[in-house]
């Protein structure tokens, strides 16, 4: 039988595939963009290597009839860009990489 | 005419508008395995007590060359008739056969009318639903049939019991009706249920997904809860209503009935149930039927956050409403999904008038981000709300373990409880002592030159101080420590002498519950 831990102890226990496929706590990282909703890619405006500062347009995301602006949260340089126009995303995709 | 042929014209009329869709459809309904609305509503209910309404009602859509068809019965056949042996209830039937069992707006009046009908005379309503959804030639006005039936369930709710079976596809807004009322039963491989399906899902998101895996009878009975009963066949899932309504009463000004009174059947010793280490797990599920009638319990939602149990089982010939946390599985935890589970049940017992029987046995609640973030605070409130709230007799049996926010939300004494019952085992603490001796002694084993030596010695200290049931029982928290043996016996007695329970609340609209 399985266990699980509560207040330093452990019970024996089945375990649900819902508590088994738990994902742990990722802090958020600006540098990695990543889509908020799944959609197509529209426009991609920078290319790696291009320095972008904060505000500055990154690509087109299209998602539920709506054209959604991705802009760069932060200063940098463009280090990789994971995707291409006409491309479909799932949601947390990752788009684009900033150094 | 003579009344002889106005009654022949009268018999082919009706035999006409019974036809539904017509034999093809009828065939292509069974080819898939499923009855048509007029067969299932004659298979559940009692023989021959099926008094159909409104058969000749028709739509008046001119749209879209919409007057040139004549749906029969608008594709929905409602009425009254008895179950379970001569029990009055309202039923209807979305007839898939006609038009896919689309809703306009005479097809949803006709359900209205009917739940009008049972609100007034006290009466269950079940729906079966098998529809395709909005009957879109009707625009807004389909629209319009749907939120009045959502008006009608909320209304309703509380008021007169209110079953929903999916027998079909039930889509977009139509499952909102369902989800509103108070048991939803699927049948496998026949029930389908989301907001938007497969291919809006593929356009919009590119995501592709079955319809089974999106919405069948599994998925609504184990990942999302939106269903309270699995069936593998229509005449299973029909067993399984009567079954659910036997326990049950016919609206919220009785109590259910009660039948003969049995004793648990000999083979469930509930002395040898239960492990003396708290750490290890049992089914909780056999202590119920070790002190329940027959050793009988009607499980609610069995596949859906298993680490709670909630059903109906009977003490002494009456009904009563159990709540238990499941050792076996997750610890027996409350969680995000567990406290919407067990506090929804608690307010259906509560509305109508079933009295609680909480079984304790639980760590706490579920530590994790992903819990946190999900909202286990004010998911975990509903527990606390609906107990509080609740006003029918509240009986609660401590069996081991009942720790911190735990011990509060499972029906304590705070709460409200009015017989609170602990087992010899029970431990009612803040905390197991290892988790207690690590943050009470934590210098004492830090500084210690053989800090495991201490560190047990601490754990062993705590245990002997605080892992019983006296420490609570001498503040008065708990009423009594019973022997396992005289639990049946217990809370038979409790039930029997809050029998008559009134309790004065201050009036008010309605509270906030944290939904």
């Amino acid at each position: 039988m399985e266990k699980i831990n509560i207040d330093f102890t452990n019970y024996e226990t089945e375990l649900s595939e819902k508590f088994k496929n738990r994902k742990n706590f990722e802090p958020h990282n600006p540098k990695m963009i990543s889509s908020i909703i799944p959609g197509t890619i529209i426009d991609v405006f920078v290319k790696p290597g291009v320095n972008v500062r904060e505000g500055d347009k990154l690509l087109i995301l299209e998602a539920m009839k709506m054209q959604n602006l991705v802009v760069s949260p932060v200063r940098g340089k463009v280090k990789d860009v994971r995707i291409k126009q006409g491309q479909m995303v799932p949601k947390n995709h990752l788009l684009i990489e900033i150094e | 005419m003579s009344i002889a042929s106005k009654i022949l014209d009268f018999f082919t009329r009706k035999s006409k508008v019974v036809e539904g869709g017509g034999e093809k459809a009828i065939q292509k309904q069974q080819a898939m395995g499923k009855m048509t609305a007029r067969e299932r509503i004659e298979s559940l209910l009692d023989p021959d007590s099926f008094q159909e309404m409104d058969l000749f009602v028709e739509h008046n859509c001119t749209d879209f060359n919409m007057d040139k068809k004549q749906l029969n019965a608008d594709g929905v056949v409602t009425g009254t008739g008895t179950i379970y042996g001569g029990f009055p209830v309202a039923i209807y039937a979305q007839d898939f056969t006609v038009a896919g069992g689309s809703l306009g707006l005479a097809h949803a009046r006709k359900i209205t009318k009917l739940m009008d009908h049972a609100v007034k005379f006290g009466m269950p309503i079940i729906g079966i639903n098998d529809s395709g959804g909005a009957r879109i030639q009707e625009g807004v006005n389909s629209l319009a049939g749907y939120g009045e039936i959502f008006y009608r369930n909320t209304r309703a709710s509380g008021v007169v019991p209110q079953i929903s079976v999916i027998l079909g596809p039930c889509a977009g807004g139509a499952v909102y009706s369902p989800a509103l009322t108070d048991f939803t039963f699927v049948v496998d491989k026949i029930s389908k249920m989301f907001i938007t399906g497969p291919e809006v899902i593929k356009s919009v998101l590119g995501e592709e997904i079955s319809m089974e895996d999106l919405g069948g009878a599994r998925v609504h009975t184990e990942v999302t809860g939106n269903a309270h009963f699995f069936a593998e066949s229509e005449i299973e899932c029909f067993e399984q209503i009567k079954k659910l309504l036997s326990y049950i009463p016919w609206n919220n000004r009785k109590t259910a009935d009660a039948i003969k009174p049995r004793e648990p059947k000999i083979t469930y010793d509930i002395t040898k149930v239960i492990p003396s280490d708290p750490r290890k797990p049992y089914d909780v599920r056999n202590v119920i039927k070790s002190i329940s009638d027959d050793s009988d319990f009607f499980e609610i939602q069995d596949g859906w956050a298993k680490n709670v149990v909630i059903g109906f089982a009977r003490f002494d010939g009456a009904t009563v409403g159990i709540v238990a946390n499941q050792p076996m599985h997750l610890a027996g935890v409350l969680d995000v999904d567990s406290s919407d589970k067990a506090a929804r049940f608690i307010r259906y017992c509560n509305a109508f008038n079933i009295p609680l029987l909480t079984l304790v046995d639980l760590p706490g609640y579920l530590p994790g981000a992903d819990q946190e973030h999900a909202g286990v605070i004010r998911h975990g409130a509903k527990i606390l709300y609906a107990y509080s709230e609740a006003t029918v007799p509240k009986v609660t049996l401590i069996l081991r373990k009942a720790y911190g926010g735990g011990y509060i939300a499972m029906c304590s004494r705070h709460l409200g409880a009015d017989f609170v019952y602990a087992w010899p085992t029970a431990e009612i603490a803040v905390m197991g002592s290892e988790g207690a001796a690590n943050i009470i002694f934590r210098r004492e084993i830090m500084a210690s030159s053989d800090p495991e030596k201490t560190r047990q010695e601490k754990i062993k200290e705590y245990t002997d101080k605080f892992s019983n049931p006296y420490v609570a029982a001498s503040a008065g928290h708990v009423d009594a420590v019973i022997n396992p043996e005289d639990t049946r016996k217990s809370i038979i007695h409790a039930l029997m002498v809050s029998k008559n329970k009134e309790e004065v609340t201050v009036k008010r609209k309605h509270g906030i519950a944290p939904f």
